[in-house]
């Protein structure tokens, strides 16, 4: 079923045009990956789903992008959009975790919307960081910054923040361009083991990593979405002669 | 030349500059220390002056100048805090915006009497307030808030876009953004800000002039609606209305005066210590 529908969806930074005529359906628990060259949109598109493009002046959209059937940019008070990134989390491309203990890092956002405290709260971060497999490395210093922690590590905590809030949908952009390959072989399993709770949108560079984790995909280029189905379909036969050069390294 | 002799007689002009920079500083403290330490004894830090202020301590304008600076920056702080917060993270780039940002900058460059002139007119007159501690802390407040609303807003430009970012992104609202992942990270900015006004504020005398300060109060204040003695005014007022005054009784005041700014200073930065404990940062 399509979790989130993007309907001739186009957007405008001042007079540049990001988004042109975008369409398309994501589907629940599973991992829906967006190529493209750098600077097509990959970005622009992902962070349209979680209304992150509201921070930037000067910007136009038009279209929809309706979550579990509601037109997500109908909402108008500040608290709305605050409750729909609880329910669409995002993780960077570069691992930003804050200069906060591990602990307050994934109890950040439970802390703030008073959903949990004590005992939950801590019950909330173990499960967290179990589920991104840092648990059992780091049970015995949570207290300890999370600017220590590797690179890798700290991606993943990052990860748990955004479970603790209980998402339904996680965004990822290019999660693992500052990782080695071991650990970005590993985020991408953490990625599949996800998808079975979580509906997930990962922007990549590497189409590598489209090819090897996700369901469907989608390939942009110039603000387009030239062609977007099944993973398995776009890498062996792509019906469009730019998918078909791009795949093939011909483009750029 | 080679470069390497071009670069050893750049760095030896850098470091004979700064030499130029440190050197009056030792100087000020040498004079100040070997002309005036015989003069600080409990009894000149504790006690009332005596004969026409030649004698006995002054405890009165320790006092009035410890009361005055930490009213001022009890006002100032966070008034500038709300103001830099307000003009960084809210105000939209407009025609009313802008000319705020010009008064500000504006303000900064105005001389400090003009301040006292305005004090005394405003404060003082207008509001009624007579020449108090209140008014002259007042009067400094306004002083000191440029400096204050500046200082504020490098510091809150200073902390990293992707902090905002990430805590919008978990559907944390932009008032708590602010307030639990901002602010925390600008504090030991803003707190170097508050230093650099209080030292400032407490050497001030023009703006008090009119304002806050008295010739000589034989007691200690006991509301901030009095008029008090300040270290600053009352050094003027040793050092050039009193004939036959013991030179170490002048230049104790000053060395106090240069200990009590050391001294406040001291706990913003403990102070400092003790927040970015508390914030893990
Ligand atoms: N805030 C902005 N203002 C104006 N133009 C922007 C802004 N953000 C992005 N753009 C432009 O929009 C286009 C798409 O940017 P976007 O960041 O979405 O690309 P991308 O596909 O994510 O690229 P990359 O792979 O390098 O991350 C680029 O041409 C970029 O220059
Ligand atoms: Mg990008």
């Amino acid at each position: 079923m399509a979790i989130l529908t993007v309907t001739n969806l186009d957007l405008f930074y001042g007079a540049f045009h990001a988004l042109k005529a975008i369409t398309m359906m994501i589907e629940e628990k599973k991992i829906t990956a967006i190529i493209g060259p750098s600077g097509c949109g990959k970005s622009t598109l992902l962070r349209m789903f979680n209304r992150m493009n509201d921070t930037i002046e000067n910007i136009r959209i038009t279209g929809e992008v309706c979550l579990d059937g509601k037109n997500i940019y109908n909402m108008k008070t500040e608290r709305e959009i605050d409750r729909l990134r609880r329910k669409v989390g995002m993780v960077f491309q570069r691992p930003n975790p804050f200069p906060l203990s591990i602990f307050e890092n994934v109890a950040f956002g439970l802390r703030i919307h008073k959903k949990a405290k004590g005992q939950v709260l801590k019950e909330i971060v173990e499960a967290s960081l179990k589920a991104v497999l840092l648990w059992d490395d780091l049970k015995h210093k949570l207290k300890t910054s999370s600017l220590r922690l590797t690179l890798e590590q700290q991606q993943r905590l990052c990860i748990a923040r955004v479970l603790a809030v209980k998402p339904d949908v996680i965004l990822l952009d290019e999660p693992c361009s500052s990782l080695d390959p071991i650990a970005t072989r590993r985020i991408e399993e953490l990625m599949i083991e996800l998808k079975k709770q979580y509906t997930i949108l990962l922007v990549t560079h590497n189409m590598q990593q489209a090819a090897r984790i996700s369901d469907d995909t989608g390939f942009m280029l110039l603000g387009k979405l030239i062609e977007f189905g099944q993973t398995s379909c776009i890498f062996t036969n792509p019906r469009e002669k730019e998918t078909v050069d791009y795949i093939t390294g011909r483009y750029g | 030349m080679s470069p390497r002799i071009t670069q050893k007689i750049a760095f030896s002009l850098l470091f004979l500059v700064s030499l130029v920079v440190f050197i009056p500083v030792l100087f000020i403290i040498g004079i100040l220390v070997s002309k005036g330490a015989a003069a600080l004894t409990w009894e000149f830090i504790f006690s009332m002056p005596k004969d026409g202020m030649r004698g006995g301590g002054i405890l009165p304008a320790i006092v009035g100048t410890l009361l005055i600076v930490l009213c001022s920056i009890s006002i100032a702080l966070p008034v500038g805090i709300l103001a830099a917060v307000y003009l960084n993270e809210y105000a939209k780039d407009n025609l009313l915006t802008r000319i705020i940002q010009l008064s500000i900058v504006n303000l900064a460059g105005v001389p400090s009497i003009i301040y006292g002139l305005f004090g005394l007119a405003f404060f003082v007159i207008m509001l009624n307030l007579g020449v108090s501690v209140i008014a002259g802390a007042l009067t400094l407040a306004i002083m000191e808030l440029p400096s204050i609303i500046t200082t504020t807003r490098n510091s809150l430009n200073n902390v990293p876009a992707s902090f905002r970012e990430v805590s919008l992104s978990l559907g944390v609202s932009r008032w708590q953004t602010i307030r639990r992942v901002v602010l925390p990270n600008a504090l030991p900015g803003i707190m170097t800000g508050a230093i650099l006004s209080i030292a400032r504020i407490a050497g001030e005398t023009a703006p008090i002039l009119f304002t806050a300060a008295a010739f000589y109060v034989p007691h200690l204040p006991h509301s901030l609606s009095e008029q008090v003695m300040a270290l600053p005014y009352h050094l003027y007022v040793i050092s050039t209305q009193i004939p036959n005054m013991p030179e170490k009784i002048t230049y104790g005041t000053a060395l106090i005066l240069v200990l009590l700014v050391l001294i406040l200073s001291f706990t913003v930065i403990i102070l400092r210590i003790f927040f970015r404990k508390r914030y893990k940062w």
